[in-house]
């Protein structure tokens, strides 16, 4: 059973992650951890945009708390958010990985490790290779691989890495991936 | 947490034992960090050092003491700059530097300086506010070649300009280029700036208060610890604030789930800037 939804997404990302997002019901029985790639600096503006049309509960993720169901964690920008076994957050200032701060792969790595085969990792739009590591890591674990399919992307790039680096991952639509959500943990 | 829930792979206990022969053999206590980000770290350090596990690490490291400092290198993060945060640094300057001047002389404990970015930022800081004179720093960090880097003040000029951009952000009063000379591709800070520093080997975890501070900078420290470790970290901070001194986290940090909050008013929110109050 997934306990935990973990999200990836680049250049295309808000468009992609707002179709998701705004489509789920609230009361959705997991939580979701979200790394966006922004220009460094950037005040988190997303997630207040989020927050106004989501019947999720949208913040950004704080260092030390324990996950919550139906809650949409954003790394913050310029930290690395990590998972650890006892559903807890982490933030990290570590060097960027991939040249991104925060990275896709530290999310995904410590999530397959936390969680094993509880956990959905999806990668979606992108045009660089974050991710790719991560989703190869989730499904040696056991957990579910989804990626936004190449076609209907907005930058395939990001799509592509994660399908070569880990084949078993299942290449999806947005509304696919939102219908596929909302079975798992509707 | 139910322990008993929480699955260990052999390299977890791998882990385990290593940070355990560390703490018994060198003193060293990373037993209570944010586990997901040291067990990135040991794994980087096998493939990087050539090892076949972490337990070979481990072996290696209790015979070998020359080892060490490159283990250190990886168990802790030197990730920094002058003026992080810009934002930070104006607030220092325009809400607390006025308070810090009606004392007769100050007392500032960097604490976690890495390659003491943070610390010159401050130096320099003190300078422009004319607090310089009466000020004593303390620049502390448990990574040996962290604070030999930071006493030498020696940084590559490729990143000078960022350095330029943050203080002028932070509202710097000179230009940055008034504390270094360059040569060679690096700039080599004044040596005046550290004339009143005192850079010292302390550990959050398993060390002492041992002065009473006015100001206490210990930013993107504390987001290594577990949350047991940063209650320890926040209480020795609690005993060595002078009655209504400063407090300034990392922009992701907050006092939100130590228990010793009580201790601390929030002086600039936005900041994580708090400040002590209470007995
Ligand atoms: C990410 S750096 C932060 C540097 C600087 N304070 C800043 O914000 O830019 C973290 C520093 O904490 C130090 N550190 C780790 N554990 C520590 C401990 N137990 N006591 C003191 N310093 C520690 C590391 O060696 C490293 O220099």
């Amino acid at each position: 059973m997934t306990r935990a939804i973990v999200i990836g997404a680049s250049a295309g990302g808000v468009q992609a992650l707002s179709s998701i997002l705004t489509a789920l019901p609230p009361h959705f029985a997991c939580p979701i951890l979200v790394v966006l790639h922004v220009p460094q600096r950037n005040d988190n503006l997303l997630v207040e945009l989020l927050r106004a049309r989501c019947l999720l509960e949208v913040k950004e993720a704080e260092d030390k708390e324990m996950l919550q169901q139906g809650t949409v964690y954003f790394a913050p920008p310029g930290y690395h958010l990590l998972l650890e076994k006892n559903m807890s957050i982490a933030l990290s200032s570590d060097e960027p990985v991939n040249y991104s701060r925060p990275a896709i792969d530290v999310l995904f790595e410590t999530a397959a490790d936390a969680l094993e085969r509880d956990v959905t990792a999806i990668i979606l739009t992108g045009a660089n290779h974050d991710g790719a590591e991560g989703l190869r890591a989730i499904g040696a674990a056991g957990g579910t691989a989804i990626v936004q399919d190449p076609q209907t992307a907005e930058v395939a790039t990001m799509p592509l890495a994660a399908l070569a680096a880990c084949p078993a991952a299942k290449a999806m639509s947005i509304d696919e991936i939102v219908l596929h959500l909302r079975q798992e943990a509707a | 947490m139910d322990a008993a829930l929480v699955t260990s792979s052999i390299e977890d206990i791998e882990i385990q034992l290593l940070l355990e022969a560390l703490y018994q053999h060198y003193h060293y206590d990373f037993r209570h960090y944010a586990r997901a980000s040291i067990k990135r770290r040991l794994l980087q350090a096998r493939a990087q050092l050539g090892y076949g596990s972490i337990s070979e690490i481990q072996a290696a490291v209790l015979r070998d003491s020359t080892l060490l400092p490159r283990l250190l290198d990886f168990l802790t993060v030197q990730v920094s700059e002058m003026f992080r945060d810009p934002s930070y640094f104006r607030a220092l300057r325009e809400k607390v530097i006025p308070h810090l001047h009606t004392y007769p002389s100050l007392k500032v404990w960097v604490a976690g300086c890495s390659n003491g970015e943070e610390l010159y930022s401050l130096a320099i800081l003190f300078h422009e506010e004319g607090l310089a004179k009466k000020t004593m720093f303390y620049a502390t960090d448990i990574n040996p070649t962290a604070l030999k880097a930071a006493q030498a003040g020696v940084y590559s000029l490729d990143r000078i300009r960022l350095f330029t951009e943050n203080h002028q952000a932070s509202g710097g009063r000179s230009s940055l280029s008034d504390y270094y000379t360059a040569n060679y591709g690096r700039a080599v800070f004044d040596k005046s700036l550290c004339s009143q520093v005192v850079f010292s080997d302390h550990s959050l975890v398993t060390d002492a208060a041992f002065a009473e501070m006015h100001l206490i900078s210990c930013r993107n420290v504390l987001i290594y610890f577990d949350r047991e470790l940063q209650d320890r970290a926040v209480g020795l901070f609690r005993d060595s604030l002078a009655r209504r001194g400063f407090l300034g986290l990392g922009s992701k940090e907050s006092l939100r789930f130590s228990s010793h909050a009580d201790a601390f008013a929030d002086f600039v929110r936005e900041e994580k800037i708090y400040q002590r109050t209470g007995p």
